[in-house]
C-alpha cells in the first residue's frame, strides 16, 4: 500500500481535468490583474494619430516612440515630481521608521514602567479618530505645513498598526537574555537598541520599511489636501492632475519655444500613458523582489504576540 | 518618600524609554489626538479667524446639535450612509468568496513554480495607486477610445458615456476593488492553509477521501476561524470606505454621485468644494463614533470565539 502511493505521488493530487480547471481560473485572473498594465504600456508606444483613428487598441497599426520622446522634451514637471517623490519617500521612510521602531521597542520592554500606558496612547488611535477635517486644520493652521514638503511626509509619518507589528516583532525575536547581556556589560539603552536589537530584527524593518516605502510613493491624497504649488506636486499628483488635459504640465515648462503648431501635435494620450508607465514602473520592477517582505509582514501582522 | 519624589525617581529610571517614545509620541498628539479634541467644530459654526487655529475655534459660536440636524435632515446623509455601507457588505461577502477560493485554487495547483507566478501577478494590483488604477479604468471606458465602447461598437451597440451614466456604476466599483484586492487577501489565506497539517490529508485520502471532498471538509473547515475573524474586523471597518476607490476610479465625475458618493468622499468635498465645514466634520464625527463602536463590538465578538485572534 505505502509503496503505491510512494511511487505514484499522486497522493495529495487533484486529476488533470482538475489541475487544468484550476490553471484556468488561477491564469485567468492573474492575466486580468497584469493586463491592464501590460495594455497601457502598448498604449504609450501607439502613434498618436493611429491612436485618435483607431482608439486604445491591443495591437496599434503603428508604433511610436513620440510620447517618450515628447517627455523627455518637455517633461520638466515629470521629472521634479520624480525629484518630490523620492525625497519624500526616502525622508518618510526613513523618519518612520525610526520614530516606529523607537517607539515600538521602548513598548515592547517589560522594563518600561510606563508602557501599558504608551501602548493605549498609540493603539487608540486604531479606534478612534478626529477624521478628516481637523486634521486638515490642524496641518494648515495650527502647524502652517500647506504647500510645504513636510505636508507630504508628517501626517504620514507614524502608524499605530506598524508599531504593533513591530513590537511584535521585538517580543518574538530579540531574547531578552541577549538584552541582559548587554546591560551586565555596561551598554546603555541605546547602545542595547542599536548595536543589539537592530541587527536582530532587519526582517522586521524591512517589512515595515517597504510598506512605509510603497504608502509614500503611492500617495496622492495629502498632496491633494495641502499642495498647490507646482514644484511640490509628487508623480501621483501630477498624473492625477494631468488626467483631463496636458494644460497642467504646458503651464509648468519653462520651455517658451512651445509654439501653436507644436500645441497641436502634441502627443496628448499617448504621453499621458507615457507617464503612467514611467511612475509605475519603479514600483513594478522592484516588487516581484520585495513581495517575500510583504508577505512576512502581512502574515505577522495577523499574528498577536 | 513623597509621591512626587517617587515619581521623578520612576521618570528617571525610564529616562532611556521615555526618550525612545518621544518622538512617536509629540506626533500622537499632534496628529491624532489634537484632531480628536478639534472634533467640538462638528459643534460649532467654524470661522476661519486670523490669530490662528485656536482662536479660530474660540471664536465660533456654539451651534449644539445643528449641524447635525442639518446633515440628516437632508438627503445627503442616507445616500452616503447607505452607498458606504452596501459597498462594503459586497466587498465582504465576495472578497471573502474570491479570495479563500483562489487561496484554495493556488494551493492545489500541481506546479508549484507557475502557482507561484500567479500569486505575483495577483499581488501586483495591491502595489499601485487608485491613481494609476483611475487610469486603466479610463482606458477600457473612455467614451471615444476605450476598449469597452469600441467592443460594443463592433457588435453594433450604441457608445455609453459611461463616466455620465450612474447605473453600471456600482459593478464597475465592484469589480475594481475586487481586482484590487482578492490578489492581496488570499495570501492571508494561502498562508494559512500552507501551515495545515498535511497528515490531516494523508488520513482522508487513505480514506478514500477524493479532493472535492478533502477541500470541503478539511480546508474549509480549518479556515474558518481566520475567515470570521477577517470578517469581522472588516465590518468594523464598513464605515469607512476607500477614498481613493470612490474618488479616482470615477474620475470625481459629479454625475455620479448618487452611487458613488461615500462618507469619506462627502466629508472631503464639504471641506474643499462647498465649503459645509461645520456639517463636514459632523459627518465625519457622526463615521467616528460609528466605527468606533463597530469596531469594538466585532472586537468582542472575535474575542469570544478566540482570544489570540481578537485585535485588543
Amino acid at each position: 500500500m505505502l509503496a503505491v502511493t510512494k511511487k505514484n505521488r499522486d497522493f495529495h493530487r487533484i486529476s488533470p481535468v482538475g489541475n487544468a480547471i484550476f490553471h484556468a481560473i488561477a491564469g485567468l485572473f492573474t492575466f486580468a490583474c497584469v493586463f491592464p498594465f501590460v495594455f497601457v504600456i502598448i498604449i504609450s508606444f501607439t502613434d498618436e494619430s493611429t491612436l485618435a483613428r483607431n482608439g486604445y487598441s491591443l495591437f496599434p497599426e503603428k508604433w511610436s516612440l513620440e510620447a517618450y520622446r515628447y517627455i523627455l522634451l518637455t517633461g520638466e514637471q515629470l521629472f521634479r515630481s520624480y525629484g518630490v517623490t523620492i525625497f519624500v519617500t526616502v525622508v518618510g521612510t526613513i523618519v518612520s521608521m525610526v520614530f516606529i521602531a523607537l517607539f515600538a521597542y521602548a513598548i515592547s520592554r517589560k522594563s518600561f514602567k510606563y508602557r501599558n500606558f504608551f501602548s493605549f496612547l498609540a493603539f487608540f488611535t486604531m479606534l478612534f479618530n478626529g477624521g478628516l477635517v481637523p486634521t486638515y486644520i490642524v496641518v494648515t493652521q495650527l502647524l502652517d505645513l500647506k504647500d510645504t514638503v513636510w505636508a507630504l511626509i508628517l501626517p504620514m509619518a507614524v502608524n499605530a498598526f506598524y508599531i504593533m507589528i513591530m513590537r511584535t516583532f521585538f517580543v518574538t525575536s530579540v531574547p531578552d537574555a541577549i538584552i541582559e547581556s548587554g546591560k551586565i556589560d555596561g551598554a546603555s539603552e541605546f547602545r542595547i537598541f542599536t548595536t543589539l536589537v537592530l541587527p536582530l530584527s532587519l526582517p522586521g524593518l524591512a517589512t515595515i520599511g517597504l510598506f512605509s516605502t510603497l504608502g509614500y510613493w503611492n500617495d496622492w491624497f495629502n498632496a491633494l489636501l495641502y499642495i498647490d504649488d507646482p514644484g511640490l506636486v509628487p508623480l501621483q499628483s501630477m498624473l492625477m492632475r494631468i488626467e483631463n488635459s496636458m494644460s497642467f504640465l504646458l503651464q509648468n515648462t519653462s520651455n517658451a519655444s512651445i509654439n501653436a503648431g507644436i500645441l497641436q501635435s502634441l502627443p496628448q494620450d499617448t504621453s499621458r500613458m507615457a507617464m503612467v508607465v514611467l511612475a509605475t514602473g519603479p514600483i513594478v520592477l522592484a516588487y516581484p523582489f520585495f513581495q517575500r517582505y510583504f508577505i512576512q509582514g502581512l502574515t505577522i501582522g495577523a499574528v498577536k504576540e | 518618600m513623597s509621591a512626587v519624589r517617587r515619581l521623578f525617581k520612576d521618570l528617571n529610571a525610564n529616562k532611556a524609554m521615555l526618550l525612545m517614545v518621544l518622538p512617536a509620541t509629540v506626533w500622537f498628539l499632534i496628529f491624532s489626538y489634537l484632531p480628536m479634541a478639534g472634533l467640538v467644530i462638528a459643534f460649532k459654526e467654524y470661522r476661519y479667524s486670523r490669530d490662528g487655529f485656536l482662536a479660530s475655534i474660540l471664536n465660533s459660536a456654539w451651534v449644539g446639535f445643528e449641524n447635525f440636524k442639518f446633515l440628516f435632515s437632508t438627503n445627503d446623509a442616507w445616500i452616503i450612509t447607505r452607498n458606504t455601507v452596501l459597498y462594503n457588505v459586497v466587498f465582504i461577502v465576495l472578497g471573502l468568496l474570491l479570495a479563500v477560493g483562489m487561496a484554495i485554487v493556488l494551493s492545489e495547483i500541481v506546479n508549484k513554480k507557475l502557482a507561484k507566478v500567479y500569486q505575483t501577478g495577483m499581488f501586483l494590483p495591491h502595489f499601485l495607486s487608485w491613481v494609476i488604477v483611475g487610469y486603466f479604468v479610463f482606458s477600457f471606458l473612455s467614451f471615444d477610445r476605450g476598449v469597452l465602447n469600441q467592443l460594443m461598437e463592433a457588435l453594433g451597440l450604441e457608445r455609453t458615456q459611461w463616466y455620465a451614466d450612474p447605473e453600471p456604476w456600482p459593478i464597475i466599483i465592484v469589480l475594481v476593488n475586487l481586482w484590487k484586492s482578492v490578489g492581496y487577501s488570499s495570501v492571508i489565506y494561502l498562508a494559512a492553509i500552507t501551515g495545515f497539517d498535511k497528515s490531516l490529508y494523508e488520513a482522508a485520502m487513505i480514506d478514500g477521501a477524493n479532493k472535492w471532498q478533502q477541500i470541503r471538509r478539511i480546508t474549509i473547515p480549518l479556515l474558518i476561524p481566520i475567515m470570521t475573524i477577517m470578517t469581522l474586523l472588516n465590518i468594523g471597518r464598513i464605515f469607512y470606505a476607500d477614498f481613493g476607490l470612490f474618488f479616482q476610479v470615477p474620475r470625481d465625475s459629479g454625475a455620479l454621485y448618487s452611487v458613488t458618493n461615500v462618507i469619506d468622499t462627502y466629508v472631503y468635498r464639504g471641506l474643499t468644494t462647498t465649503g459645509e465645514i461645520g456639517m463636514s466634520t459632523a459627518a465625519g464625527f457622526y463615521q467616528s463614533i460609528i466605527g468606533f463602536l463597530l469596531v469594538i463590538t466585532s472586537n468582542y465578538i472575535v474575542r469570544k470565539i478566540n482570544k489570540d485572534n481578537a485585535l485588543f
